[in-house]
Formats: structure tokens, C-alpha cells, sequence
């Protein structure tokens, strides 16, 4: 698939020496969903920034659809969407006249139709006429999506898109990221939310203290990094794991009351029925067993993890 | 180039006025009209007429330059300070338009706003004192010169504040005292040699001056010369803008 961004060897370096990004390169394809998982302060928003011309590079280049973001700023930009995570909108202005504004900027002429399109799609065109300072967190949040599709662009970035707002209004805001990505919008989003991540993302990227350290399908992350845990609550609880489950990944949790075996899900052999068959040998009680797939939440941590040890 | 993020911006900035047009509009009316009422009818009576021209209509032309030029710094300062303030300046950053676009849309918006004010200004200073005009076409140069130009200096201080003090440390502690003393409401043949001299390195002297030239035909220094300093001013703040978009300063990190 071609690449619609092409991030090369990206440094930023603020005045005061503060290293936020650290020799990025990172292509994005066209028509994909790519998540940008890090900590706070990992980068993130820093590298959206750049590719949007809000903040100046140190070094490195980026390009968007062929066209360098410094040197052909006008071309890259007016393919891009920038919905920023904090809720910044003119308290007094409508919701209309706000989108307007939006897609002028943008060097679109104005189009009735797309903008009622675009308001009735994130459930706005009923508020059109109603001041911003007027309407819930969730809706300001909706009015910037809407703010940023005013002039139908190629590529969005979402940062933070659901920080916020509620669990109706976040699967909202999912299905309308589905639909964009139906009509071939490339979408960017960082998220705290790794469930967000988990949902929509074709592909994950993990950034830590201003460097990528993994850029990966998150099917195929998911597969490679998943571990699946047996938890085994007991009838009552032991002082010590039996010898005969010395040789397999078995650990004590919750005073000896569950017992945990952690395997590997895609192999085609596991030792569960081993397992249970030397628990019912020894005569040890099972009152419930469970199984458990490690979420892209746990991958998440354990990689951020890994770079601070590193 | 683009045109459309051009109108947006002075759409949206025009549009702003017209939102709360008591304070945009007809507060400094008012506040002008109290300087007629009282400088010029009241104590204007009793005073004597300066380079044969009655008091009372001695200092119209003062008093348009006094609050073109607070309204242009005023509004062109708060058009761009206010999105800085609110993170709404994202998105013209993040836009595909030059920065001499954005500086045509918001000082472009100001500008229009002050000549707007001085006109009606100055329609209403014809129900107090009988004005006439002599030289109209230079008069409109000048209101539109000064407008834009300090509309710029008003763009400029706008995005170097930091805070809403910031934003009036100039108009307060320098703007007002210039214009105050740059001969707005006497001609600077009135006062002692020594200050006459000092006067002349008031800028805002030579815009006063020669916008009083064009109603009555008399000023305190060549008309040519005031024009020469509202060019120079002019290209002045052009330099400062063209550093700030060239840096990045205040705008991008």
C-alpha cells in the first residue's frame, strides 16, 4: 500500500532542550486507521503537531501525499483534518458559523450541502444555530470532528478523540472513525484509551519518550505479544504449588485460593487439560475455572515498562 | 492564493463586532461625543481660535485620530490575541494560507472597523460644530494609512502578550500619552520652544498633524513629512510581522 505520510528521521528539540521526538521515521498507508499509544509527554501529540505545521522541526522531514510540510505547506495541509485534544472553540460563535469558518480556512468555498451532511452525520444540524459556550463537553467535542471534515479531508488526526465524553458518545464517535475510514480517510488518533485503540486501529504504534519503539498490525501484535492465563479459583486454598506443576508457569495469586497458568494461545499444543488433570490427581478442589487474553492494554504496559528498564 | 481563508477570517472577525455592537461600536462613539460636548461646546466657547480655526472645530480631526488609532490597536490586538488565549489559533495555523494572508484577514478586519468608527465619528461631529472638508480624498488616505497601520502594530502587540495586562500595557502606558500629547486637542505652536522640539519625535504628531491639513488646510508639520512617517511606520511593522512569521515567535513552538 503507498504511503500517504512518510515521516523521516524526525527530531524535536524545544528551546529548552526538552528532546520530545528522537529521529522518527514512520510511513502511514493510505485508507488505514493508526493508533499512536505512548504516556503523557511520550510524543504524541508533538508529532501530530509537526505533520499539522503547529509546531516548527529540529530535523528530519515529513511529507504528506508527496508534498513536504514545510516546503509545500499549502498543498499538504489542505488534505489534512486536525480535531486537537483540548476543547478550543470561540465560546460565542455558533456551531454553524464555526464550521463555516473552518472550511473557508481550508480554501473551500462554501458548501451548504456538505456542511448540513457533516452536521447531520455527528447529530448536530438540530444545534446549528446554538452559541458553543451552550452545548455539553461532548457535543464541543463532536463540533470539532465536524470543524475538522468541513473540507472533506484525505487524512485526519484525532487527538484524544474520546477524552471525556461518555460511553454512548465514544461508540458514536467510533462508528463515525469507521465510516471515514470506509470512505478512504486516512486516520491518525492518539488515545489513553487503549480499548480504543483495540477497536478500530488497523495498526498500533507505541511511542516512548520521543521514539517509536514498535509499529505493528495490531491483529499481529496481539498475536505475537498475547498471553492467555488459565485462572483456577480453588476450593481452598494451598500453602504451595504440587511438585508435579513445578515444570510448568503456574503461580499462587490471592493467598493461595487461585491458582494462574500463563501459556501461549497460539500454539497449536497447550497444557491446560495437563494442568487440570494433575490438579484433580492431587485431590485439590476446583470451584471455577476461567481463561483470560491479555488485552493491547497489557502489551502497552509491559512495553513502556520495558523502556524504562532499558 | 487564497481567498477563501481571507474572507473567512475577516468574516468571522467582522462578525465578532457585530455581536456585541454596544461595546464595538457605540462606546466610542459616546466617549468621542463627551470630548465634543465637553472640549468643544462647553470650554471649546471660550477659547480662542487657533490658526483661525474655532476651537470646537480645531480638534475633530485630534479626536477621529485619537480613537481610530485606540480602536485599531484595540481590536486588531484582541482579533488575534483572543484565539491565542481560547487554542482556537490551531487552526489558521494549521491551514493552508500564508501568513500575510492571515495578517490581511484580521488586520484587514480591524482596519475596516476603524475607518468605519472615524466615519461615524466624524458624521456625528457635525451635529455639534459646522465642519468643512478641504481636502476629502487625503482625509480617507489618512484615516485608511492610520487604520491599517496601527492596526498591524495591533496584530503584532497581540501576539507577543502573554496575558489580557500584556495586551494593554501599550495602548494604556504608550498610546494614550502620544496621542494625548501629539497635539490632538492644541497645536504645538502653542507651547514653549524647547517642547515643540521635544514633540517632534512624537510620531503620533505627524499623523494628527496631517489629518488636520486635510480638513483645514493648516498643520504643525508638511503634510509630505507626515505621510513619509506613516509610510515609514508602516514599513516598519511590516519588518516586525515578517520576523514573527519567519520565527515562528509567539505562534509556533
Amino acid at each position: 500500500m503507498k504511503p500517504i505520510i512518510e515521516i523521516q528521521a524526525l527530531t524535536k528539540q524545544y528551546a529548552d532542550g526538552y528532546l520530545a521526538l528522537d529521529d522518527v521515521s514512520v510511513q502511514i498507508n493510505a485508507g488505514e486507521i493508526i493508533a499512536l499509544l505512548g504516556p503523557n509527554g511520550a510524543g504524541k501529540t508533538t508529532l501530530i503537531s509537526i505533520i499539522c505545521g503547529l509546531t516548527t522541526i529540529t530535523s528530519g522531514s515529513v511529507g504528506i501525499a508527496g508534498f513536504d510540510v514545510v516546503r509545500d505547506y499549502r498543498k499538504a495541509r489542505s488534505i489534512i483534518g486536525l480535531v486537537p485534544q483540548e476543547l478550543t472553540l470561540e465560546p460565542f460563535e455558533t456551531v454553524l458559523g464555526t464550521v463555516n469558518l473552518s472550511r473557508g480556512l481550508f480554501g473551500k468555498k462554501q458548501d451548504k450541502a456538505h456542511i448540513e451532511s457533516t452536521l447531520r452525520q455527528l447529530s448536530l444540524w438540530d444545534r446549528r444555530n446554538t452559541q458553543i459556550r451552550e452545548l455539553s463537553g461532548g457535543t464541543k467535542r463532536r463540533v470539532l470532528i465536524a470543524k475538522a471534515l468541513s473540507h472533506d479531508p484525505k487524512i485526519l488526526f484525532l487527538d484524544e478523540p474520546t477524552a471525556g465524553v461518555d460511553v454512548d458518545m465514544r461508540r458514536d464517535t467510533w462508528t463515525v472513525i469507521k465510516d471515514l475510514k470506509r470512505r478512504g480517510v486516512t486516520i491518525v488518533l492518539t488515545t489513553h484509551y487503549i480499548e480504543e485503540a483495540e477497536e478500530i486501529a488497523d495498526r498500533v504504534a507505541v511511542i516512548n519518550s520521543g521514539k517509536i519503539i514498535l509499529i505493528e498490525e495490531k491483529n499481529e501484535l496481539m498475536k505475537r505479544l498475547g498471553t492467555k492465563q488459565l485462572r483456577i479459583e480453588l476450593e481452598r486454598p494451598i500453602s504451595e504449588i504440587p511438585e508435579s506443576l513445578r515444570g510448568f508457569d503456574v503461580q499462587f495469586e490471592n493467598g493461595g485460593a487461585r491458582l494462574v497458568y500463563r501459556y501461549d494461545a497460539n500454539r497449536k499444543q497447550n497444557d491446560v487439560h495437563s494442568v487440570l488433570e494433575i490438579l484433580t490427581a492431587e485431590h485439590i478442589a476446583i470451584k471455577d475455572v476461567q481463561t483470560y487474553q491479555s488485552s493491547l492494554e497489557d502489551i502497552f504496559v509491559s512495553l513502556v515498562a520495558e523502556g524504562r528498564s532499558s | 492564493m487564497n481567498i477563501y481563508a481571507m474572507r473567512a477570517i475577516y468574516h468571522f472577525e467582522m462578525a465578532r463586532t457585530f455581536r456585541a455592537p454596544l461595546q464595538s461600536i457605540a462606546s466610542p462613539v459616546i466617549s468621542t461625543i463627551l470630548y465634543f460636548v465637553v472640549f468643544g461646546s462647553a470650554i471649546g466657547s471660550r477659547m480662542t481660535m487657533i490658526d483661525s480655526v474655532p476651537y470646537g472645530v480645531f480638534i475633530v480631526p485630534g479626536l477621529i485620530m485619537l480613537t481610530v488609532i485606540m480602536q485599531s490597536v484595540a481590536n486588531a490586538s484582541f482579533g488575534i490575541y483572543f484565539p491565542k488565549y481560547l487554542g482556537t489559533i490551531y487552526e489558521p495555523l494549521s491551514a493552508p494560507i500564508s501568513p500575510w494572508e492571515m495578517v490581511i484577514g484580521y488586520v484587514g478586519a480591524a482596519t475596516t472597523k476603524s475607518i468605519a468608527l472615524g466615519l461615524i465619528i466624524l458624521a456625528v461631529s457635525f451635529l455639534f460644530v459646522p465642519i468643512t472638508i478641504l481636502h476629502p480624498f487625503v482625509m480617507l488616505l489618512f484615516l485608511f494609512i492610520t487604520s491599517f497601520a496601527f492596526s498591524l502594530l495591533g496584530f503584532i502587540i497581540g501576539i507577543c502578550a502573554r496575558n489580557f495586562e500584556q495586551l494593554n500595557i501599550v495602548p494604556t502606558l504608550i498610546l494614550t500619552p502620544l496621542v494625548f500629547l501629539g497635539g490632538s486637542f492644541y497645536s504645538i505652536k502653542i507651547l514653549p520652544p524647547i517642547w515643540q522640539t521635544i514633540t517632534l519625535f512624537n510620531p503620533a504628531l505627524y499623523l494628527i498633524s496631517g489629518f488636520r491639513w486635510a480638513f483645514f488646510g493648516v498643520s504643525d508639520v508638511p503634510v509630505t513629512l507626515s505621510l513619509a512617517a506613516i509610510g515609514f511606520f508602516s514599513i516598519l511593522l511590516f519588518g516586525i510581522v515578517s520576523w514573527i512569521f519567519s520565527s515562528g515567535y509567539r505562534l509556533r513552538n
